[in-house]
């Protein structure tokens, strides 16, 4: 979804359907489709693209993807004890890249397979808690009145509790094997702080003159938070996404570390539980079998958080204005850095 | 202004008042019920009904018989009494193993969360100051690489080569062991440096975010008007700095700041594993492996109001620093 422009001419006439609709009977059905085109997806891939971070970031989601595809298509080995020779270092020997494990099981193999869950398990946790934190932030700011104040108690209350401690206790009640579950459970109050932080930019959004001329006119709240307001919160959106798929790595590599949540399979976090298990810590010869899966992991969240700042260029109104040209703002662009150091 | 304190105070005994409730609710809701398992062993070793109630009683503070409501009262009125109930696996009163724990676990965060914060914010204040230098550059290359390692992994790299390899700082434990527990400074000196490789890990990793966000803050404030307003009025560099930049850049990362506290106190579970360090999220991690209710619920709530009380502390400072907080209802908007 594209953000409403923020120049003078535009937003005071967003809100006013029968002008958009008059000048949209004038295009053909191929003008709009070439308009459509070019607003969501050729500029904003122009924006994006011009920043060295998302280049970056793109290509390193991309190498993720990929190592997804590799073990979902069974490309690589399956993971089992006594395929290779033990504690075999990192490219040491071509067929192991990674190294091996003490029991011989093939590192590289151990790791591929276990990204589609990890995957799964983060975009989960991201939509979980953006969704509802988008949901809670809009209806509470824009209602306001009695439904604000009981939604910002109950996202107080969720703030107000230790996210880690409350999933393990919720992990050894509920043992969480699917993925998908596994993140919405890491993510269970982490939509909160976003969903406070939405709220307070609804309330400036809702004071804006377009949206007060939509509600002038009579449009259901519905259609404005769809049209009006939602469009300008998805700097913030999709940035918290990324910040949220970041905190969902980080707390599932982390309690699987601590043999909180159950698993069938190894995950990251399994893999780097084990090898200090067995001393890889003394042990000179095994480090690789720490390191190999932090690269997964440090990895995976740099890609993400590079991704996040190049979004922000291209869904942030005032930095798109200033690279297409129709404005001499100088307005500093946001750095909008949240969340924790989890 | 007055109104703004009661209602601030009155929120922090609800949210102590839910969380105890959720903690009732969460021992309910635990898989077989908690005292199942101990019961039936009771009963096997032939302890009779009535004895084995009792003891369950003191484990827990609720008559195991009584219905729901009156469980839940009876919890409610000896949490309220500071008391938690009964540790199984340690047969002492939770309180007094809390109590023990907790002095670390604090230490470990707060001295953390200052350090990362000055250094944070002095890093960021150089990194606007000379924006696009290619010191900023580097700097905030690094800052975006340490936003990405969680500190589990800072922590494990550091006892791997700090602490294994190179033998340079102690890899676990609070203290020297051989050092008698009473203030002199040989143990000061060994308590620093036993918590030296739990804070780093904490702190490294956090400097870069905070530098981010204090250099994006500083630049815009740089940009308002009021600071050229005031160079013109030609009020010393130092005054500009301190006085105009630094505070009003300072002041929105406050909130990330609480968020902050309450993710690290969490993380001591961790952290303390990592370490084998004896905090609160240690005693909690081993009270979930061993199935120590009592324990286990105790050192979460404890947790829990730590860090309510400490938001409530640092919201009440906050609000001295910055007069706009108290002004009536603005401050309903953040």
């Amino acid at each position: 979804m594209i953000p409403v422009k923020h120049t003078e001419s535009d937003a005071s006439t967003e809100g006013l359907d029968w002008q958009t609709e008059s000048t949209g009977a004038d295009m053909t059905r191929g003008d709009r489709i070439r308009e459509f085109y070019e607003r969501s997806i050729y500029e904003p891939a122009v924006v994006a693209w011009a920043d060295m971070r998302t280049r970056v970031g793109l290509l390193m989601l991309s190498v993720y993807l990929a190592i997804t595809a590799v073990a979902v298509f069974g490309l690589w080995r399956e993971p089992s004890s006594s395929q290779a020779p033990r504690l075999l270092g990192m490219f040491e020997n071509w067929s192991y890249p990674l190294g091996t494990t003490s029991a011989g099981v093939d590192l590289t193999a151990e790791l591929v397979h276990a990204t589609p869950d990890i995957m799964l398990m983060v975009l989960a946790g991201g939509v979980w808690a953006t969704g509802l934190a988008v949901l809670v932030g809009t209806v509470a700011g824009y209602k306001g009145g009695r439904v604000d104040r009981v939604l910002m108690s109950i996202s107080d209350f969720f703030m107000a509790i230790p996210g880690l401690p409350l999933v393990i206790i919720l992990a050894i009640t509920f043992s969480p094997e699917n993925p998908i579950f596994v993140g919405v459970i890491l993510t269970i109050n982490y939509w909160a702080g976003l969903g406070r932080s939405l709220r307070s930019q609804v309330l400036t959004i809702r004071e804006d003159s377009y949206v007060e001329a939509s509600r002038t006119m009579g449009t259901s709240t519905f259609r404005i938070l769809r049209k009006d307001v939602i469009p300008n919160l998805m700097p913030y959106v999709t940035v918290n996404f990324v910040f949220a798929a970041r905190y969902t790595i980080f707390a599932s590599v982390g309690l699987f570390f601590l043999g909180v949540l159950p698993y069938s399979q190894p995950t990251w976090g399994v893999t780097l539980a084990r090898a200090q298990e067995n001393g890889a810590l003394f042990v000179p010869e095994a480090a690789h079998w720490l390191i190999a899966p932090m690269i997964f992991i440090v990895g995976l969240a740099l890609a993400l958080i590079l991704m996040g700042q190049g979004l922000d260029r291209v869904f942030n109104p005032r930095v798109r204005t200033r690279m297409a040209g129709e404005s001499e703002s100088t307005a500093e662009e946001d750095e909008t850095i949240t969340g924790g150091t989890l | 202004m007055v109104n703004y304190y009661v209602r601030r105070t009155a929120r922090v005994f609800v949210t102590i008042f839910g969380v105890m409730s959720l903690t009732f609710g969460l021992i309910r809701l635990l898989p077989g019920g908690p005292f199942t398992l101990l019961r039936t062993q009771l009963l096997q070793q032939g302890i009779p009904p009535e004895q084995v109630n009792q003891q369950i009683r003191n484990l827990q503070n609720v008559r195991p018989d009584a219905p729901l409501w009156q469980q839940y009262i009876d919890y409610m009125i000896s949490a309220v009494q500071l008391d938690l109930g009964t540790s199984i696996q340690y047969s002492r009163p939770v309180t007094e193993v809390v109590a023990q724990a907790a002095p670390w676990t604090i230490f470990i965060v707060v001295a953390s969360t200052i350090l990362m914060f000055v250094f944070g914010i002095l890093l960021g204040a150089i990194q606007a100051y000379w924006e696009g230098s290619k010191f900023d550059t580097i700097a905030s290359s690094l800052s975006i690489v340490g936003m990405s390692i969680p500190f589990y992994v800072a922590a494990i790299l550091l006892l791997l080569f700090v602490s294994y390899r190179w033998g340079l700082l102690p890899a676990s434990g609070t203290a020297n062991p051989n050092i008698e527990n009473h203030w002199s400074l040989d143990y000061a000196i060994s308590v620093v440096l036993h918590g030296a490789l739990p804070i780093l890990s904490y702190t490294i990793v956090g400097i870069g975010g905070q530098a981010l966000a204090m250099r994006g803050n500083s630049i815009q404030v740089l940009g308002e008007d009021f600071v050229e307003v005031a160079r013109l009025r030609g009020l010393s560099d130092g005054r500009i700095a301190t006085r105009y930049v630094a505070r009003n850049a300072i002041l929105p990362m406050y909130t990330g700041f609480l968020l902050l506290l309450g993710f690290r106190l969490g993380g001591t579970v961790i952290l303390e594993q990592i370490f084998n360090y004896p905090g609160l999220g240690l005693y909690l991690l081993d009270a979930v492996n061993s199935n120590d209710y009592p324990m286990m619920m105790g050192t979460f709530l404890v947790i829990t109001v730590a860090l309510v009380i400490g938001v409530y502390v640092a919201d009440l400072t906050y609000s001295m620093i910055d007069p706009r907080i108290s002004s009536g209802d603005s401050s309903e908007a953040y």
